[in-house]
């Protein structure tokens, strides 16, 4: 499945609309705004954003500049499951390297793709999740694995794959 | 009691120099005859501070960029010591270090200003690589070519956009390395809401943004020997194209350019002044029209195409109330293509229409479908006034050597009224000029309406036509209009006629003339070079222009006729972009 250019459904206009009345459509309030847009679709779609400067009234082109500024955000789709390799000082020496390829292999990654096909995973390093003595960290959506090896994490991706069938 | 005033002084290499209003240390050093290089720094533009050109030294605070340092006094500055030079020096060398320095093939070859300066400072060595992954050159669309290999990230586009345009079609994005300066989603120009004003060209310091040359078309015209190749001249080129060859701005150059012209090889010269007397005749009888019923009030002008194509986009409860008066150039082209084949006896497609325009909006706005007859465009080519300047050279032309000539017949006669359309209110004026006289039938003792003339954004007035009282406003950049259409949508403001022009102080300002962005005082000499060639003229009100009577009498009858309305009536559309709504 390849997200498409296509114009918002009336559904998701509105879930749109709340964030935006949530946020009083306020030009300060653009990153909150574009923060609970993304919970909604795990990616900022091009048609959400260009909504959200439509009914903001700032021009498309700055809304695009504040959402490719941030590494927050993500203007393609992301996986089910968002793994963040940490790759910081302490990550980095204790071996973060090898236990990302491991992860790129397992779930079928190549290049410099960060999502795979099948929109289950998405795999990529951060700078630092600040938990720099549990090293080398990874990150699946909220829950945090410390100490990770090769071998550990092909574990944890086993009973995930098994668990999301 | 004596009032002692204190004089505020700095010192600029040791000399003191006195200052008081000036807004930033780079123009107290400016004054004094030192040029300081920027690349960032716009006068007419809020400051950046990004390019570090502007870098000077200040006694006890180190290097400092003079473009956002206030004056203070007692300060000792020096602009050109060792230090200096090696920061500004390494600033270019790192600049050139992800450029595309395929300079002889650019567009801005000659007159770029990172060339110039790589050149006055000898940056000869680069140390770093040059950049292997080239972005793609965005040429979609007939104006502007925008090609991120040669931006500088100096944001002159994107302020330009956004504070005088009030559009923000170009905006960073990315960050770091990764930084480009493109439209939303990275898009091509002609996919988003640009209108091509070219007003980012006007300010982009390389290549980076650019007017599309159409200069080699017009050679091609002129070798061809089945085409009769024809030009009109803008009224606010005539006061502009001097510069390029050094002459002081302002100067009306026409007689010279018509010579050159010919010299070159174009068959015919005309003045687009004259059209824009058509012009008057058709808006002014609508004007009237409109006034006398009380219907789409407030009338705007729709001579600038980049106007048009914003309330296409962004005001489209107002398209029926834009004036359905095609412009100038669009009006020289249809006359030229029926009146003048007939004249020549040539066929419309063997007769090739070339504008020269101070626009590079009038670019897109030739091209455009409605603005055709049997498949032939009424205008084929449009040249800026930098291109012009171009085509002369290449030609081979000394201007040096010329006298001033004369235009060509049937169109050859033009009022002053058609040669004010180049500078901000001069479309008003030129319209009051006629519409006073026709509606009062009484004969206009002073034509000069000082109230529409000037370079604010913003003029409005009223005028009395025979106990009638009109408002106008007189509107110069999209940012300025858009204030004042919101205001009428709230209910705040009321007018019956409204001009607007996109560019700074008008056609004057348009990005198609040569670069001025430096100098804050070119578009008012400009300007006052139109309104010197107006007060010279016997001829200043459109309906006494002789050529424009035998035009009707002969070929048009009524202004608004049927013939009129054919040839020189146009319609809008609908064009929202952004259009989110089902």
């Amino acid at each position: 499945m390849v997200a498409t250019k296509q114009s918002l459904t009336s559904e998701q206009k509105s879930e749109l609309d709340r964030i935006l009345k949530e946020y009083d459509y306020k030009k300060s309030n653009l990153i909150a705004v574009l923060q609970k847009v993304q919970e909604l679709y795990r990616y900022l779609p091009e048609e959400a954003l260009t909504y959200v400067s439509v009914k903001m009234n700032l021009s498309p082109a700055s809304v695009f500049g504040v959402a490719t500024f941030y590494s927050q955000f993500s203007l393609n789709p992301k996986g089910k499951f968002e793994i963040k390799v940490c790759d910081g000082t302490a990550c980095h020496v204790r071996g973060s390297m090898p236990v990302y390829n491991a992860i790129k292999k397992k779930v079928g990654l190549t290049g410099d793709k960060i999502t795979t096909d099948c929109l289950r995973f998405s795999v990529e390093t951060v700078s630092c999740l600040g938990a720099c003595g549990l090293a080398p960290v990874v990150m699946i959506n909220d829950k945090v694995y410390p100490k990770m090896t090769s071998d550990a994490m092909t574990i944890v991706l086993d009973e995930l794959m098994k668990e999301d069938v | 009691m004596v009032e002692t005033k204190v004089k505020n002084t700095l010192f600029i290499n040791g000399n003191e120099v006195e200052f008081s209003n000036e807004r930033n240390l780079l123009e107290v050093i400016q004054k004094t005859g030192i040029e300081i290089p920027t690349f960032c720094y716009r006068p007419d533009l809020t400051l950046y501070g990004a390019c570090r050109m502007c870098v000077v030294e200040v006694e006890g605070r180190g290097v400092q960029a003079s473009c956002t340092m206030p004056p203070e006094s007692g300060l000792k500055v020096k602009t050109n010591t060792e230090r200096i030079r090696r920061v500004r020096k390494v600033s270019l060398e790192l600049l050139l270090s992800n450029h595309d320095r395929e300079c002889t093939t650019c567009e801005r070859s000659g007159d770029c200003e990172l060339q110039i300066l790589s050149n006055k400072y000898d940056v000869k060595d680069l140390r770093f690589e040059k950049l292997e992954e080239m972005a793609e050159v965005d040429d979609s669309n007939p104006s502007l070519i925008r090609d991120s290999n040669k931006c500088i990230l100096c944001g002159a586009c994107i302020r330009a956009c956004t504070e005088v345009q009030g559009k923000s079609v170009l905006s960073f994005s990315n960050r770091g390395s990764k930084t480009v300066c493109a439209p939303a989603y990275g898009s091509k120009l002609e996919d988003v809401d640009c209108v091509y004003c070219g007003q980012c060209a006007a300010v982009c310091p390389t290549g980076a943004l650019a007017i599309k040359s159409d200069v080699d078309k017009v050679f091609e015209a002129i070798n061809n020997d089945n085409k009769t190749v024809i030009v009109q001249i803008a009224p606010a080129v005539r006061v502009a194209l001097g510069e390029q060859f050094n002459i002081p701005s302002g100067e009306n150059v026409i007689g010279i350019m018509a010579a050159a012209l010919r010299r070159a090889g174009i068959d015919k010269v005309f003045d687009t002044s004259f059209s824009a007397d058509v012009t008057i005749m058709e808006e002014g009888t609508e004007l009237i029209g409109r006034l006398k019923s009380n219907e789409k009030l407030p009338l705007f002008t729709s001579c600038c195409p980049a106007w048009v194509r914003h309330a296409e986009q962004n005001h489209k409860n107002f398209l029926n109330n834009l004036s359905s008066a095609k412009s100038p150039q669009q009006m020289f082209g249809a006359l030229a293509k029926d009146v003048l084949c007939k004249e020549y006896n040539v066929e419309p497609k063997d007769l090739v229409v070339v504008s020269i325009m101070p626009c590079t909006a009038k670019k897109a706005e030739a091209v455009r479908p409605e603005f055709s007859e049997n498949g032939v465009q009424e205008v084929d080519i449009v040249l800026t006034t930098q291109e012009v300047f171009k085509l002369i050279q290449s030609a081979g032309v000394n201007i040096s050597k010329l006298a001033p000539e004369e235009m060509d017949q049937p169109f050859g006669e033009y009022s002053g009224a058609g040669v004010i359309f180049g500078a901000s209110g001069g479309v008003a004026e030129a319209a009051l000029r006629t519409a006073y006289e026709v509606v009062t039938g009484k004969t206009l003792e002073n034509v000069n309406f000082e109230d529409a003339r000037g370079l604010n954004t913003l003029k409005e007035f009223s005028v009395d036509l025979d106990g009638k009282k009109i408002k106008l406003a007189i509107i110069n950049t999209l940012a300025e209009a858009d204030r004042v259409i919101d205001k009428i949508n709230k209910g705040e403001a009321h007018y019956d006629v409204i001009e607007v022009m996109a560019c700074p102080g008008g056609c004057i300002g348009g990005a198609g003339q040569p670069v001025s962005c430096k100098d804050r005082l070119i578009k008012g000499n400009r300007k006052d070079g139109l309104y010197k060639a107006d007060a010279k003229m016997k001829l200043q009100k459109s309906h006494e222009n002789p050529s424009v009577k035998t035009l009707y009498e002969k070929h048009l009858g009524e202004p608004n006729g049927e013939k009129a309305h054919h040839l020189l009536h146009t319609e809008y559309e609908e064009r929202d972009i952004w259009n989110v709504e089902d």
